[in-house]
């Protein structure tokens, strides 16, 4: 792996990932066609565009009117799955939601959990957390697995494994499992059939996201493809589901659009293989099914974008992945470069709520803003323009009270005197023709280092002679000279 | 109950002196693009599911369990798994019993702890009713109940799954109107549109993930 970028920052920023993962050949092959492919298929999923607008402003219709009553959704959805029979916990944290998914487990003292894929569980590092008390928990979903089984974090958020090849996979497999090296996709399946179908068959608790939780029939919605979703909420004894307080929709008739958006936008698929609706644990009579069913409901940050009437719109996200399909800068430095559970345009806009600006200062400015995201987003959610917002939260001091968590983490007294000074510059003929006087004659003094343009870039040196004097010059040789170009 | 009080004073305190929006559902939005007639309407119900690796055959209705069988024969497959409180569990039984077919029926009638080693890894096949289709997306509705459980339609390789022409609605919006499902929904409501698949490996699609490796539906024509 050459590094032709020398890479003067820490390693552990973005700028050092992405530096690493540019110059990583294989990685940015495996992002690139894997993209191109989902962003085609997206595209003829939509051969209608007139069908497609007008679906993305429903949607994004939807979306507005339940977060506009989103505390009384809440306590519906709580009251009608409570008359279900499903427990409901709330959690402010990531930590006080483990706690709760722990002391389910414990209760029945469990000692394996299978999960089927969630974001959430991934915000709260569930697996960690259970491993560090002893409970194996186990993804389920295919590229979840993979990843796993390699110690990795999902690169998107819909294909996990998207950063890895066939090769990649038959190596791992083979060095973790015991197989035989195979470069077979239907052959790798199999053996991760095999291989959990054991493991769903003894779990003690089956754990699961949401994709949309419905008010008014006490309903979880989950999409999937596999059937590793229905399995942990189907074969297990106790199914916990975790979610974001923002998965709430008001009523069933809801969930037409808006899992037509999710599979269409996410896989260019007309529906996912299953839609799964789960609206109770099994009733006395029933032959299977879990006798417990728990909802979390988790805030971790949510409740803070909400205050903010700009960014509440960052809780629109269905979490389909388009944005990330359609970004340049994620094409390009893929997912792990991001740091975070969320990466891409949607990360970079709902992450800073979760962990806090300083965590992530470089989230709002990596992006040309070229607008592809927010033009594919299919609940409108103007990416764009919020990380714009974030740009000004970032550099806002103190005195100018941020309004998003630890706001002002780029805010530099010099930066800010630097500018001061060059707007003073430019707006007084004066001053500024002094400037000028001084730059064209003193010219070689200007520094070879000026940060980081010259890590790729020759350093700017003034012109000996400014626009302003080549001007007077044209113009008074004009009449002679006649006009050169 | 702290944490619930601390959400949603949060969430209310920020939603102070707004007023929450109109419902401007547009049912149109989801109904009119996806319409069809009677003939079109199974015809778009299959080529989506053919689409996706499900194998579809049409019938007149009573036809239907000389089918299974035949189904089972072909694949050389030992057992199939039947749900005998249900109408169409008893007719199978009946055939079978009339014409002497040398696969087991294995009839769900216990808890699934009662023989989850046996459901899990030794049932090949599975015959369950439907109650309904959707053509906009190709996709079967089933509505598992204590005589038809929910592992069913998941854990055997082979899913036979019956689907009345007449049951075929047009879009998902249509067929929850006219069921009436936000009066009452099961434990467990599925779309069913394939077998289960992945493409989790470089974007390649892989059939048989975790759910049945072969979908097989049979249209059942009205007598």
């Amino acid at each position: 792996m050459s590094q032709r970028i020398p890479v003067t920052e820490l390693e552990n920023s973005f700028r050092g990932r992405a530096s690493e993962a540019l110059a990583d050949s294989q990685l940015r092959t495996n992002f690139r066609t894997a993209m191109d492919s989902l962003m085609r298929k997206r595209a003829d999923a939509f051969s209608d565009p007139d069908e497609r607008e007008d679906l993305r402003e429903l949607g994004n219709h939807i979306k507005a009117r339940a977060l506009s009553k989103l505390p009384d959704l809440l306590e519906q959805l709580e009251t009608r799955l409570t008359k279900n029979g499903v427990k409901v916990h709330w959690a402010e944290t990531t930590e006080e939601a483990n706690q709760i998914v722990h002391g389910i487990i414990e209760a029945k003292k469990g000692s394996q959990v299978v999960k089927g894929k969630s974001m959430v569980s991934e915000e709260m590092e569930m697996n960690d957390y259970l491993a560090e008390r002893h409970i194996e928990c186990l993804e389920s979903d295919m590229g979840e697995y993979i990843v796993q089984l390699d110690g990795e974090k999902p690169s998107h958020i819909i294909m996990p494994a998207i950063h890895k090849n066939r090769h990649q996979v038959a190596r791992l497999f083979h060095d973790k499992l015991g197989v035989e090296e195979t470069d077979d996709v239907n052959e790798l399946i199999r053996i991760g059939r095999r291989t959990l179908r054991k493991k769903f068959m003894e779990a003690d608790v089956g754990v699961s996201g949401v994709n949309f939780a419905i008010a008014e029939t006490g309903t979880l919605l989950l999409v999937e493809n596999e059937g590793n979703g229905r399995m942990s909420t189907t074969a297990p004894p106790v199914h916990v589901a975790v979610t974001g307080i923002e998965k709430v929709v008001e009523n069933l008739r809801d969930v037409v659009p808006l899992v037509s958006l999710l599979t269409r936008s996410a896989l260019g698929q007309p529906i996912t293989t299953y839609v799964n609706l789960i609206s109770g644990p099994r009733k006395p009579d029933e032959l299977d099914g879990p006798e417990e069913v728990h909802l979390v409901l988790l805030d971790n940050g949510r409740t803070r974008a909400f205050a903010d009437a700009q960014m509440r719109q960052t809780l629109n996200c269905i979490r389909c992945g388009a944005c990330m399909n359609h970004c340049p800068v994620y094409t390009r430095v893929g997912g792990h470069t991001y740091g975070e559970v969320y990466p891409g345009p949607i990360g970079k806009i709902v992450t800073p709520h979760m962990v806090g600006l300083k965590q992530v200062p470089d989230h709002p400015s990596a992006s040309s803003l070229c607008g592809a995201c927010g033009e594919v987003c299919p609940v409108k959610i103007p990416i764009p323009e919020l990380l714009q917002r974030l740009r000004q939260e970032n550099v806002k001091s103190p005195k100018e009270h941020p309004k998003v968590k630890d706001g002002g983490a780029k805010y530099s007294r010099t930066e800010r005197a630097v500018w001061r000074l060059w707007a003073g510059l430019n707006t007084s003929p004066t001053i500024y023709r002094l400037f000028l006087w001084g730059a064209t004659r003193f010219g070689k003094l200007t520094p070879k280092n000026v940060g980081p343009w010259t890590q790729n870039h020759s350093a700017p040196v003034p012109a000996r002679r400014s626009l302003h004097d080549l001007a007077r010059d044209h113009l008074g040789s004009q009449g002679t000279k006649g006009g050169r170009s | 109950m702290s944490a619930r009080n601390n959400i949603l004073n949060r969430l209310r305190t920020s939603l102070a002196g707004t007023e929450p929006r109109p419902d401007d559902f547009n049912e149109t939005l989801v109904t009119e693009p996806w319409q069809y007639t009677p003939d079109s309407r199974i015809q778009r119900l299959r080529a989506l599911m053919e689409a996706v690796q499900t194998e579809v055959h049409q019938l007149p209705g009573e036809q239907w369990p000389a089918k299974v069988q035949a189904l089972l024969e072909s694949r050389n497959l030992s057992n199939v798994l039947y749900a005998p409180g249900t109408d169409h569990g008893q007719k199978l039984a009946e055939h079978w019993q009339a014409h002497g077919a040398r696969q087991d029926l294995v009839a769900y009638d216990r808890p699934v702890e009662a023989w989850k080693e046996e459901l899990f890894w030794e049932v090949d096949a599975s015959v369950t009713g439907t109650v309904g289709g959707i053509a906009a997306t190709g996709s079967l509705v089933l509505w598992p109940d204590r005589h038809e459980p929910r592992l069913m339609s998941l854990l055997p390789p082979l899913h036979i799954a019956l689907l009345k022409a007449s049951e075929i609605e047009d879009n998902l919006y249509a067929i929850m109107q006219k069921q009436n499902w936000s009066a009452g929904l099961p434990t467990n409501l599925l779309l069913v549109s394939g077998p289960s698949k992945t493409a989790d490996i470089e974007q390649v699609l892989a059939y048989g993930a975790h759910g049945p490796k072969e979908l097989v539906v049979l249209i059942l024509e009205d007598q």
